[in-house]
């Protein structure tokens, strides 16, 4: 029998829940907000909320000082490749590991994990020396080899864990019927895991858009993605914060309004299988 | 339904950001160039049209935050990347890479040029065994800035060489809790270009030092004791709340919204407390950095400098816009269009002897800040190091980052004065030793 809840938590319960959203959006709040203050407005102490002369001078600066749309063509290039060959790989690793385990499945899982637990500027010179050699060095491609290493083992368990959800029996059937193991995946698995996919693939589109490591090192004028655009506005010496905010801004804006349409979805990956 | 929606939304915005692409036209000599983004180099990157349309050579900026840009040039450089033709570097880093072969020496620049009229401060700074090896494309020093109004409701005056003592106590005389005015902001944030920079200027004027001539770590004498004290306890009194993390960015903010008296820093700070954005640009002052009476002032030495990497296959165009940029026709084109005081300071001589720009009330005395550091003699004891903020060694980054946080959690109050010397001499003298000094 379901547990009656109360209106009255009910009430409480989504008071919080808002109350907790708007902590976590608050400083993407604050940085929209501060983009269409003067810098004089944006130090001001105390911090003005609402009401200022609202002003769209620094869009106008930031515009005409940076090319802003090959950073973004960069950071769609660079996000949306390496996230596809990312899957594109990680789909027959999952297969393997969620219907035919060995009994060093789980550590192989937990090693590829592990990995992102490595410092990356450890690996900066030898990666920064193979890129000179292999003349790769602020090149697109480069930059697209990186990301999908880097995101291949988050995507790899991610999926892993959707394929789990899957029975077996039915790419058993497939087999019996008569499908090889490419059809299997590409037309039993697949469709199956549609929304896992998706939702996968929207998390480490994300992931390697704000990837800002190794798109700030191994980037120079040709392929730096957006991160490069907003490290040119911050300064140690100098007050550029309303222009800081501005070219926040145009950077997240383009992820925001994937993330406002796929809601749903992230949030279904995210919490797939958690309450198992 | 909600796949088929984010799948739409994702193809609308995908198809709004290809269709608004646009290809960037090819020119057959460009020069890559890493720099930091402060006003004099947005200033320049305006002009640079005008050096494409002088000599057919176009250029592509990779504009980065000072830290980031000083890792990112760091790494191309040792590696011989190649990806950068010309590196806006500091101080610190000349010499170093000099003597390691790693810049391309710019002995042979023009006859219109005219090296020798870069200030000569700036030249031996920039400079390893006698060879320039950056342009300095704008020189600071640090000075003090003070509001006169409340210098004198305090009923004081400020000398033109004051000393420390002086300052403590116009500084307690000027602070106003109630008002929000403090009497003196100066940099306790952590980081050997923030705090780092400020304590050991300051350093030099109590006479203490990072080594000694053996290379041997200083901490545990009374100068710097006296320093780290002095500088705590006037802070403690009359600073702002949460000095210990504040920089130049979170100084210059307080300045100009009115909040502090005094404030010791950058000179190039001078041009924004009485500029637009300042709300007592018509009443500051300036002074020289204090002194303890020793013989030298805590005032810092630096310059924003352009070099070319050894891994360029383009030294002459290089050299050209090298010439361009820190030249003195630059500096009268900016001149011309945005006025005097908006010219990068610090950098030559004859900027010095123009009286038009020696009508901008700060150049005298940047020039009189700049011309009293010494980096071969920074402080009182002989010292085997050069540089007035720093120690122009490879170890100085990496070991006054440490050090600096030190001081730092002491600012904070999170452990003692004598704690933070002791960690820093323990720091200091392990690195060292490590490093085969």
């Amino acid at each position: 029998m379901a547990r009656s809840v109360t209106s009255q938590r009910k009430l409480i319960n989504t008071g919080l829940a808002w109350l907790i959203g708007l902590i976590i959006f608050f400083p993407i709040l604050w940085t929209i907000l501060t983009s269409f203050k003067t810098e004089a407005q944006a130090i001001n102490d105390p911090p003005i909320f609402l009401f200022f002369d609202w002003t769209l001078e620094n869009y106008a600066i930031v515009q005409e000082r940076s090319d802003y749309m090959r950073f973004l063509w960069n950071s769609v290039i660079i996000a949306g490749v390496s996230t596809l060959l990312g899957v594109m790989i990680a789909v027959p690793a999952a297969w393997s590991m969620a219907f035919v385990p060995s009994k060093r499945t789980k550590d192989i899982l937990l090693w590829m994990l592990s990995t992102k637990m490595l410092p990356a500027v450890g690996v900066l010179y030898p990666i920064y020396l193979i890129f000179i050699e292999l003349g790769i060095l602020d090149t697109r491609v480069g930059l697209i080899v990186v990301l999908m290493l880097v995101n291949l083992p988050i995507i790899v368990w991610m999926l892993y864990t959707y394929f789990k959800e899957i029975p077996g029996e039915i790419l058993e059937a497939a087999r019996m019927d008569g499908a090889s193991l490419r059809s299997e995946i590409l037309y039993v698995l697949t469709p199956m895991a549609v929304p896992g996919i998706a939702s996968t693939l929207l998390l480490n589109f994300i992931l390697a858009w704000n990837e800002a490591f190794w798109t700030l090192n191994l980037t120079a004028a040709n392929a730096a993605p957006l991160t490069a655009f907003i490290a040119s506005y911050s300064s140690p010496e100098g007050l550029f914060y309303a222009k800081l905010s501005a070219a926040s801004t145009m950077a997240i804006a383009p992820i925001l309004i994937l993330g406002w349409f796929s809601q749903k979805q992230l949030v279904r990956g995210l919490t797939f299988g958690a309450v198992k | 339904m909600s796949t088929k929606r984010m799948l739409l939304g994702a193809t609308a915005g995908l198809g709004l950001v290809v269709g608004l692409a646009s290809a960037v036209a090819a020119q057959d000599t460009t020069l890559t160039i890493a720099t930091v983004n402060n006003g004099d180099m947005i200033r320049m990157q305006g002009y640079t049209d005008d050096f494409t349309a002088e000599t057919g050579i176009a250029v592509e900026w990779v504009t980065l935050e000072e830290n980031v840009l000083r890792q990112r040039v760091t790494t191309d450089i040792t590696t011989n990347g190649g990806q950068f033709d010309i590196m806006t570097i500091g101080m610190y880093e000349t010499p170093i890479w000099g003597a390691n072969g790693w810049l391309v020496p710019l002995d042979d620049l023009s006859a219109e040029y005219n090296a020798a009229d870069i200030l000569p401060a700036m030249a031996g700074g920039l400079s390893h065994d006698g060879t320039l090896y950056a342009a300095p494309f704008y020189g600071e020093s640090s000075m003090i800035m003070y509001r006169t109004d409340l210098m004198e409701a305090a009923g004081l005056e400020m000398p033109a060489s004051p000393t420390w003592d002086f300052i403590a106590e116009a500084a307690a005389a000027m602070t106003d809790r109630d008002a929000d005015i403090n009497g003196v902001c100066l940099r306790g944030k952590a980081g050997w270009g923030e705090g780092g920079a400020f304590i050991t200027a300051m350093s030099n004027s109590f006479g203490a030092r990072w080594f000694d001539e053996d290379w041997n770590a200083q901490f545990d004498t009374e100068a710097w004791a006296n320093t780290v004290n002095f500088f705590k306890n006037m802070m403690d009194a009359s600073g702002p709340a949460g000095y210990a993390t504040n920089g130049f960015n979170e100084n210059l903010s307080l300045f100009n919204q009115g909040k502090c008296g005094m404030w010791i820093d950058a000179t190039v700070a001078a041009s924004f407390v009485t500029g637009a954005d300042s709300t007592v640009a018509d009443s500051v002052g300036f002074a020289l950095a204090p002194n303890n009476g020793l013989g030298k002032n805590a005032n810092w030495l630096w310059a924003w400098a352009l070099a070319i990497p050894a891994g360029t296959q383009q030294a002459d165009a290089a050299k050209q816009f090298i010439e361009w940029a820190t030249g003195t026709d630059y500096i009268e084109m900016v001149a011309a269009n945005e006025g005097w005081a908006n010219v990068p300071p610090g950098a030559r001589t004859s900027l010095y002897e123009n009286p038009n720009y020696m009508a901008v009330p700060f150049a005298q005395m940047t020039l009189d800040s700049i011309l009293s550091a010494d980096p071969t003699n920074p402080t009182v004891d002989p010292v085997p190091y050069v540089g007035v903020q720093f120690a122009a060694i490879p170890e100085f980054a990496g070991i006054a980052s440490e050090v600096s946080q030190e001081f730092s959690a002491a600012y904070a109050g999170q452990q003692t004065v004598e704690e933070a010397l002791a960690k820093a001499q323990a720091i200091t003298t392990e690195a060292m030793e490590a490093a085969g000094y």
